[in-house]
């Protein structure tokens, strides 16, 4: 789906000047820090901030053109907001809040089913409930639930797991990937959280001070030593792997990636054969050695080539490889640097200590 | 002297014309109420602390002052009697239609505060929040704000029909004592004290305050069980 936003807005000291052009489908993911102007980007594209000037067309739809006039009014906008309060209508139950807005939606097809979107969810047991009596979990399920059944062109959710626990988001990431595959409803999801990001986005969008500064796919955008994701403390690199084997005595997996073909091991985490997942490395937990190593510990190691150098600070130095086609990042010191005589062109071997499975 | 008594000689007129009184000028506030306080919850236009003063000047002034400004504004010299009386034949005050203007004007803020304060209370998010999900702001005001806002028109609803109903300073001034026309129950009271019969005076005053008493219970009550509006 073509999707297509350039705005202009002040507000105070604050000044959003951003525009995105994509073609949106899966998760699109929007990070940037905290006072960024996320929030003030997803309440331009729902209608919300009037002052705001600039263009909007999703699909073929033009929802804004100030240049000739046209401001759609966040009710006639075919989009879910979900918003970092769930926002629940304290004066109806779970089931009136759920179809709120599906009774309002001008899209009638139907296309997103109630049963599925209750089950998904889990919110048959709520729907007689009021939301002061629900969790922070459940309020914020239900308020997906609402926008979703709304049958919108376009999800967009403003972390919609600020206020929860560990346990609580990760519960409710699942919920949001299985609606996204069974619905296949375009979302945009909005964090400054990288873990989630991570897990559900397939297209990262990077915001900076009011300004969305680069757009890609995410295993891209967090490995380019020119944005500020690749200088982070857990600055890390996203593989989809498929796994391949079990071996049942050492309890390892056995995953394949890239192309040509790499191989890694991971704990056996009761993966199925055949089922692609995406693994996380971190940059600290990678290190560099010029010859392959014949007594190690470490299981994973990648035959790298070295594309970039980029200075961390005065004793660190991130270092991006190309494993195959995938790029890994490995953070080393400006000692091992000059020691190893590291250079671009460089071939080498990445031992990587650790691999964290996202999902 | 028996109840029977009592009711047989009770100022019928005076306190069916306050109760008329005291309905139509509170539905008359609910009406142009709603959008002010509206506006004074939402806006951030400057002229906003001024209105707000304006509207609780009744809270302040003395009643025999504002009931002399309305006394001349609208007589049948003053800019809105005037007018009045080219219209209809005759002016606004010493008439009914004159009290109710007063009135309106006089309990303004019992009304005007309570919608305020409740629409403030709900704030924007589940204003925009319906808006997402497909609500036109009318359609939103009806079925998110005034039910979230129900405890407030309750209040708003009490406050500003027994304030009507207990006012005297004013609707001395602008209406007079003219029995089955402007003479209302609190000025019955007085005319009662004036003349000695302290024994209507005494059942007047019970209804009065039996009245505001239960509508007080009746509001703490509702807003106790219902603190957001949970049916």
């Amino acid at each position: 789906m073509k999707f297509e936003a350039r705005f202009n807005l002040s507000k105070g000291d604050f000044t959003l000047t951003s525009q995105l052009s994509t073609s949106i489908s899966g998760v699109t993911g929007l990070f940037g820090t905290s006072g960024s102007g996320k929030t003030t980007f997803l309440r331009c594209l729902a209608g919300l901030e009037q002052n705001s000037q600039g263009y909007i067309s999703v699909a073929d739809d033009i929802w804004q053109d100030d240049s000739k006039g046209i401001f759609l009014p966040p009710h006639q906008r075919p989009v879910g907001l979900v918003f970092q309060e769930s926002r629940l209508f304290e004066h109806l139950n779970v089931a009136d809040n759920l179809l709120f807005g599906r009774q309002r939606s001008k899209i009638k097809n139907d296309s997103i089913s109630w049963d599925v979107v209750v089950e998904i969810l889990e919110l048959g047991n709520l729907l007689k409930r009021y939301p002061q009596g629900l969790s922070g979990g459940e309020q914020q399920r239900v308020a997906i639930g609402r926008a979703i059944l709304t049958n919108p062109k376009m999800l967009i959710m403003d972390e919609p797991l600020a206020s929860m626990d560990q346990t609580g988001s990760r519960r409710i990431l699942s919920f949001i990937l299985s609606l996204q595959n069974q619905l296949q409803i375009p979302i945009l999801h909005v964090s400054h959280n990288m873990g989630e990001i991570l897990q559900l986005a397939d297209f990262l969008a990077i915001m900076e001070q009011g300004k969305i500064i680069a757009t890609g796919p995410v295993g891209d955008m967090i490995t380019r030593l020119d944005l500020p994701l690749a200088h982070r403390n857990d600055a890390s690199t996203v593989l989809t792997a498929k796994v391949v084997n079990h071996d049942p005595a050492y309890h390892l997996s056995t995953l394949e990636f890239g192309y040509p073909t790499q191989t890694l091991y991971i704990a056996n985490n009761n993966l199925t054969i055949g089922e692609n997942v995406r693994v996380r490395i971190f940059a600290r937990d990678v290190s560099l050695t010029l010859d392959h190593p014949n007594n190690t510990s470490i299981l994973n190691l990648f035959t790298a080539e070295v594309d970039e150098i980029s200075n961390q600070n005065p004793a660190q130095y991130m270092v991006k490889l190309m494993v195959g086609n995938n790029p890994i990042l490995a953070r080393i010191t400006k000692k091992s640097l000059e020691a190893l005589a590291i250079k671009k062109g460089l071939s080498l071997i990445a031992q990587v200590k650790s691999i964290a499975l996202e999902r | 002297m028996t109840l029977i008594e009592a009711i047989e000689n009770l100022d019928w007129q005076a306190l069916q014309l306050s109760l008329l009184l005291a309905f139509v000028t509170t539905s008359i506030l609910l009406l142009i109420g709603t959008p002010m306080a509206w506006w004074l919850a939402h806006s951030k236009s400057r002229l906003k602390s001024t209105a707000e003063a304006v509207i609780s000047l009744p809270l302040v002034l003395p009643p025999t002052v504002l009931g002399f400004y309305l006394l001349i504004f609208l007589g049948p010299y003053g800019w809105l009697g005037g007018a009045w009386v080219t219209i209809t034949g005759h002016a606004l005050s010493f008439r009914f239609s004159g009290l109710v203007i007063a009135s309106v004007i006089y309990s303004l803020p019992f009304v005007v505060q309570p919608l305020q304060r409740a629409f403030e209370t709900i704030g924007t998010k589940p204003l925009e929040a319906a808006a997402t999900l497909g609500a036109t702001p009318w359609d939103t005001f009806k079925n998110v704000a005034f039910p979230l806002a129900r405890g407030g028109y309750l209040t708003a609803t009490i406050l500003g029909f027994a304030h009507t109903l207990g006012e005297f300073g004013v609707v001395l001034m602008v209406g007079g004592n003219i029995p089955g026309q402007t003479q209302v129950i609190s000025i019955a009271i007085y005319d009662h004290v004036e003349s000695l019969e302290y024994t209507q005076a005494h059942t007047l005053s019970a209804i009065l305050l039996l009245l505001s008493f239960a509508s007080l219970i009746f509001v703490n009550a509702f807003n106790r069980r219902t603190p957001i509006g949970i049916p």
